[in-house]
């Protein structure tokens, strides 16, 4: 009898990255559907189009990496990129966007730092970002739900045909967000645009989206995928600074509630700033983590330029990653306080 | 019931107890043979004590303990040594180790052996030599020796004993089987622990998937004597770990770097516990414990009584193993476990469990994936460590940054592997990065060791250096000394020196090197006073130094003192003041502090004074002898002169400090008084030396009398030049001091008062001056060319010097009436300059002309030579003379446009310049016209 020798623990909890990676791709799935549901074919179009993108994009940096092809795109970890970048673009944005964002998201911003696990930045949010800032007009274009559409959802058909550039997006389809209606409500009062926006008074899509992402989340918390402490310091920060803005001066400042259900939000709390890879790691890294994602989404979306502010929020604490962990290091048991930085010993 | 906390992390993984549960405990064959390792424990390994081929009985001690930290090794049944050497031993490596080899006889016969029911009457040293003869180390996992846990030196105070019954690993039941069915034994054991430790609390800490276990524990401890407690703790790997069991039974962590017994808490497993009862109530050594066999690639899995000793694929081969779908071997649990390549290991005291595993079982791990930081190993980590932070470090090779996050403090568990979504063996990067943490830090060790060797030997030859050069100084020294010895005899001889005062030096020189020579030969026996040679060596240079001294006093009877010289007497007495002054000054102190040597000191005063006086006294005398005796000697006189000239300098500077001081003290607005008063009497000082200084010169001057030598005149003039310049100096001093004292609104009344007696001074130092001149001139009728020249020059600078000083003043002036000031003082003080300044300028231009009727006079036979500069100087004067006129022109041009008072005086001295040049011009062409009527 061949005995083998290895060194312990002789046992795994069954499970590979890859399950990881999928249950968030799952989670991801009544977003998915809510924004179908309102918008029609094109968020579907999308996500598709962009995973068998990111997957090419994957196949070819790893074939040129001399890397095993089936090993490390079973991690599905490009296709959650994928799943993440289109969940965030409009509806019926044109395939040459999606396919510049994939692109930067797989081989600039993932696999030109060494892959998965290496990247320092959320590669969705990268191409996001970058995207936003080099074709601002398709970036903006979105279409209106069906609630507020006059005539019906273009079908399938068209769907593809307008991603692809055969059909030009209807004039009457396309409409501004709330977060961009309230951005240029220009003299008006929030009371006043309150009164005068359809839009305002018909939010209804948009929280659903977002409820939809919060169930997906809270899936995943349940799950254990990852631990409360990014979406609820996130949430809870950006409810807290909306709230006492909203307190002061109610006229001037969207309620709190808005700030949670409309724009990315919930994606980003739940789908975006979790991206365990590139947030901090110990517990109150990621406290610290997710409440500045929150306070930044606050004053971008107030005294920015964008409308959104979830990219560039959570770009920005990807940066302090590194620094939170080094210094927010748990106490180690048996000692009596926890270390600071890296001291020399 | 205890309260229970709980520790970070921890995992719950797959049981797996129940395979091995099917069966009651059952007891192993005796194998045919028996392989007892030496090292079965934490620590040294035994010594035999058998040899090849001797008969052993069961519970016969084959091996004794090597060290502290070691155990007795016993036979486990009857039998024959048949060899002893390295077999294959239970460890990760799969390496070999020092074993008796048995071959047993299968009669099982016992040593005689007895044990003891009342241990409480028992010496607690004798108890715990009981346990130690018993060979039992812990049986719960690292095998420490159970006897130096229970036998604590005094300063270990435990409160607490908790015995762990936890067995919180996947798949092994041996401890559950025991308590099943032997916790009366366990209880026994602990009672035996408690009365060896004396804790305030016993604890078992058990998990609760093992209720049955629980129950008869708990049983079986209201039974007992001592208060037992059974605590059930929720099922989480690791519980049983033993800085994790202390946290969650007492809520205390074991400090890092610190035994449990540092916090007054000992761990014990309950199987050590029941090998403790055995030991002590039956006599019987550790020669068996129950292990698990279990896998499933075993027929009938179970618990088996074991013989230490017994290989473990006789073992296997009673709990029916089915060779082919063996695939793993693992002795312990599945996470802390280590595979076994050989089957021939023989089972020992630590071992607990061997799963043989088949290959679905316990797969291969899938290949590692990328690490996504996914936190989860940080989340069950039960020492709170961030496992994935290290895995970087240790994957980098930064060790450093490994041990910074303490690293060290891992346990090894395997819970982070566990969870580990990318399957990464974190554990084995760990004790990767742990050994080679451990490996550099026996190299700095031996690196540090092996510098102190390299110092030592470095000092101890620098020693022996030392010892060997001090050897041969001393050699030398003594070979020096015999030789002076001769010379000495030899000089003896010779008749004394010519020169009783050569002699004299000569002696004292010697008697000083005698001196120090003996000074230096005590200290050097102060530092070694057992060196006898040194003690020899001070006796010779001490009777040395004596007899030098003799030598010198008695060569100083014999030749006459000279006389003390003026100067030595004078030294003499400078120093006797100096003496007085100094105890004055130490008395006062010790009077202001009551000290009790003030009386001492005032009778060392009285006699200091006695002996300054007599000094002073005997200068005096030396120095009226000296006048007497040496009128005639110019020099004498001279030599005065000079001491109260430098007596008036140094006057002169004592003013000048403390005029500064009290310049200072007004500046910082401090009562000045005091300082006002020094200044006064300073300036008093002054002016007696002063005084004195001119009477002595006046005195030297008539002394000289008709003899009048010019060399000795000169110095006069001097003197009184440089008096009275210094006198201006001051003067200008005080006038910057009263001006700022102006400007800054103070009361100026004091130091305008000394301005007019500096004025004054400054004025009698000049008309002193002056009449000196005046009196060489007349002294010296046939005045000299070479002598004249000088005086020109000094009257020159005189009226520039005056010019200077009216101009300044002039500005001065100016400035004050600018400044709406009272410039009354200073007007009158600027007439009398401008007075001055026309005095010195007509003493110049008589001078001038006097030299120039001389020059005239002068018949030509002293040729051209003599001539060509008298016409340069006068070109040159001339050349002065329009410069002068031109500026003073633009001057009054300036004077005039500004409408300034000063105007009208600066066009009556243009006039006089203008008269000045033109006379000079002539002169220069007089001059021409001589020179060339001459060539």
């Amino acid at each position: 009898m061949a005995l083998i020798h290895v060194s312990s623990p002789h046992t795994n909890r069954s499970g590979k990255a890859g399950h990881v990676m999928r249950q968030v791709i799952l989670a991801t799935l009544p977003g998915l559907a809510a924004l179908c549901y309102y918008f029609g074919w094109g968020p579907l179009i999308n996500v598709l189009f962009a995973s068998g993108l990111a997957l090419l994009f994957e196949a070819a940096v790893l074939k040129l990496r001399n890397r095993p092809l089936g090993f490390y795109l079973g991690d599905l970890s490009a296709v959650l990129t994928a799943f993440l970048l289109a969940l965030a673009l409009p509806p019926y944005i044109p395939w040459w966007v999606t396919t510049i964002g994939i692109f930067v998201a797989i081989v600039i911003a993932k696999q030109l730092y060494g892959g998965l696990g290496q990247n320092p930045f959320n590669p969705a949010m990268i191409a996001y970002a970058l995207l936003l800032i080099a074709f601002p007009v398709e970036m903006t274009r979105w279409s209106a739900p069906e609630t507020l559409l006059e005539g019906p959802l273009p079908g399938f058909g068209d769907s593809l045909a307008i991603i692809f550039g055969q059909l030009a997006l209807p004039d009457g389809v396309t409409l501004a967000t709330p977060l961009e209606t309230f951005k240029h409500k220009g003299g008006l009062t929030g009371e006043e645009l309150w009164a005068s926006s359809t839009l305002l008074n018909n939010l209804e899509p948009w929280q659903a989206i977002s409820l939809a992402y919060l169930l997906g989340g809270v899936y995943l918390l349940v799950r254990k995928v990852y631990t409360w402490h990014i979406p609820v310091s996130m949430l809870g920060s950006l409810l807290l600074i909306a709230g006492l803005f909203y307190a002061a001066d109610p006229s001037n400042y969207a309620p709190p509630l808005f700030h949670l259900t409309v724009g990315a939000t919930m994606l980003g709390a739940f789908f975006i700033a979790t991206d365990p890879v590139t947030a901090a790691t110990s517990n109150k890294g990621k406290l610290i983590f997710g409440a500045s994602i929150g306070i930044l989404v606050y004053l971008i979306r107030n005294w920015g330029n964008y409308p959104d502010a979830i990219a560039f929020a959570v770009l920005l604490m990807n940066l302090t990653a590194p620094f939170l962990d080094y210094y927010t290091r748990p106490r180690t048991y048996g000692h009596k306080q926890a270390e600071r930085g890296i001291a020399r010993k | 019931m205890s309260r229970i906390w709980s520790f970070h992390g921890g995992i719950h993984p797959p049981e797996n107890k129940q395979q091995s549960l099917l069966k009651p405990l059952r007891q192993a064959p005796i194998p045919p043979q028996l392989i007892i390792p030496l090292q079965q424990h934490i620590g040294a390994p035994a010594t035999p004590l058998v040899e090849v081929g001797e008969r052993v009985l069961k519970g016969q001690a084959i091996a004794e303990p090597s060290g502290h930290v070691s155990i007795y090794q016993h036979a486990p049944t009857s039998g024959i040594v048949s060899h002893i050497g390295n077999y294959s031993v239970p460890h990760p490596s799969g390496m070999e180790g020092l074993c008796i080899q048995i071959d047993t006889d299968g009669k099982d016969e016992w040593i005689e052996h007895q044990g003891v029911e009342d241990f409480r009457s028992l010496e607690k040293p004798a108890l715990a030599e009981m346990i130690r003869c018993a060979g039992i180390s812990g049986m719960g996992g690292a095998g420490f020796p159970t006897e130096i846990k229970l036998h604590l030196a005094d300063d270990h105070i435990i409160n607490t004993l908790i015995v762990n019954a936890v067995e919180c690993e996947p798949y092994i039941t041996a401890d559950d089987m025991l308590m099943r069915e032997r916790a009366a034994q366990i209880i026994g054991g602990i009672e035996i622990a408690a009365h060896l430790i004396k804790p305030t609390h016993c604890l078992i800490g058990i998990e609760d998937n093992k209720p049955e276990a629980a129950i008869a524990l708990t049983q079986a401890a209201r039974a007992s004597e001592i208060e037992i407690e059974v605590v059930v703790v929720p099922t989480k790997y690791p519980s049983g770990g033993e800085k994790q069991l202390v946290k969650l039974l007492t809520g205390v962590e074991v400090p890092y770097g610190k035994i449990p017994a540092d916090i007054g808490i000992v761990v014990q497993n309950v199987g050590t516990m029941s090998a403790v009862n055995q030991a002590v109530k039956q006599g019987k050594p550790l020669i068996s414990r129950i292990t698990t066999l279990t896998g499933d690639a075993l027929d009938s899995p179970g618990n088996f009584e074991v013989l230490l000793g017994t290989p473990v694929e006789f073992l296997l081969q009673q709990a029916g193993l089915n060779p082919m779908s063996l695939n793993r071997l693992v002795m312990g649990g599945p996470m802390m476990g280590y595979t076994l390549s050989d089957t021939s290991v023989p089972v020992v005291k630590t071992s607990n469990c061997v799963i043989a595993a088949t290959e679905e079982e316990f797969p291969q791990a899938p290949p590692a994936q990328n690490c996504i930081r996914c936190g989860q190993c940080e989340q069950v980590c039960p020492a709170e460590l961030l496992p994935q932070q290290l895995h970087w470090f240790a994957k980098g090779k930064e060790f450093d940054k490994a041990q910074s996050f303490n690293l060290m403090d891992c346990i090894e568990c395997g819970a982070c592997a566990y969870v580990c979504p990318s399957n990464i063996p974190l554990v084995q990067y760990y004790r990767f990065a742990k050994g080679e943490i451990r490996r550099e830090q026996a190299e700095q060790r031996k690196a540090e060791q092996a510098r102190i060797r390299f110092e030592a030997r470095q000092e101890r030859q620098e020693r022996e250096k030392e010892e060997k050069a001090a050897k041969r100084k001393a050699r030398a020294e003594a070979a020096s000394r015999s030789q002076a010895n001769r010379k000495d005899q030899v000089a003896a001889g010779k008749p004394a020196a010519a020169d009783p005062q050569e002699q004299i030096k000569k002696l004292k020189t010697e008697a000083a090197v005698a001196r120090t020579k003996l000074k230096k030969a005590e200290k050097a026996l102060a530092e070694d006073t057992a060196n006898t040679e040194l003690q020899a060596a001070v006796e010779v240079a001490r009777s040395k130094s004596e007899q030098a001294q003799q030598a010198l006093e008695a060569a100083e009877k014999a030749s006459p003192a000279p006389a003390p010289t003026l100067a030595e007497l004078k030294i003499a007495a400078a120093t006797a003041r100096t003496k007085v002054t100094k105890t004055e000054k130490a008395l006062a102190d010790a009077e202001a502090k009551g000290a009790a040597s003030a009386d001492k000191l005032r009778a060392s005063l009285d006699g200091l004074r006695a002996k300054a006086e007599a000094a002073q006294q005997a200068l005096e005398k030396a120095e009226q002898a000296e006048k007497t005796g040496s009128s005639s000697k110019p020099a004498a006189p001279a030599a005065d002169l000079k001491q109260l000239k430098s007596a008036a300098s140094i006057a002169r500077t004592k003013l000048k400090k403390a005029q500064k001081a009290l310049d200072q003290a007004r500046e910082d607005r401090a009562d000045t008084a005091e300082l006002e008063q020094q200044l006064a009497t300073a300036q008093q000082k002054a002016d007696t030396t002063q005084q004195a200084f001119e009477a002595a010169e006046k005195a030297a001057d008539q002394a000289d009398g008709g003899q009048a030598a010019p060399a000795a005149d000169a110095p006069d003039l001097k003197a009184l030049k440089s008096a009275a310049s210094i006198a201006r100096t001051k003067l200008k001093k005080t006038q910057k001091v009263i001006d700022q004292a102006r400007e800054d609104g103070k009361d100026t009344g004091a130091l305008e008062q000394q301005l007019a007696k500096l004025q004054q001074k400054a004025d009698d130092a000049q008309k002193a001056f002056e009449e000196a001149e005046k009196a060489e001139q007349s002294s010296s009728p046939a005045p000299q060319p070479a002598a004249d020249k000088p005086d020109l020059k000094a009257l020159k600078s005189a009226a520039s010097i005056a010019r200077t000083k009216l101009k300044k003043t002039q500005k001065v002036v100016d400035q004050a009436r600018e400044d709406g000031k009272d410039t009354s003082a200073l007007e009158q003080q600027l007439t009398k300059l401008q007075q001055k300044a026309d005095d010195a300028q007509k003493a110049f231009e008589a001078a001038e002309q006097a030299e120039a009727g001389s020059n005239t006079s002068q018949p030509t036979d002293a040729g051209s030579d003599l001539k060509a500069p008298d016409l340069k100087q006068l070109k040159s004067a001339a050349a002065i003379a329009r410069t002068k006129v031109k500026k003073t022109e633009k001057a009054l041009a300036d004077a005039q446009a500004q409408g300034s008072e000063s105007a009208d005086s600066l066009a009556t001295a243009l006039d006089k310049l203008k008269a000045k040049a033109s006379q000079a011009e002539q002169a220069l062409a007089e001059a021409e016209q001589n020179s060339e009527t001459v060539g």
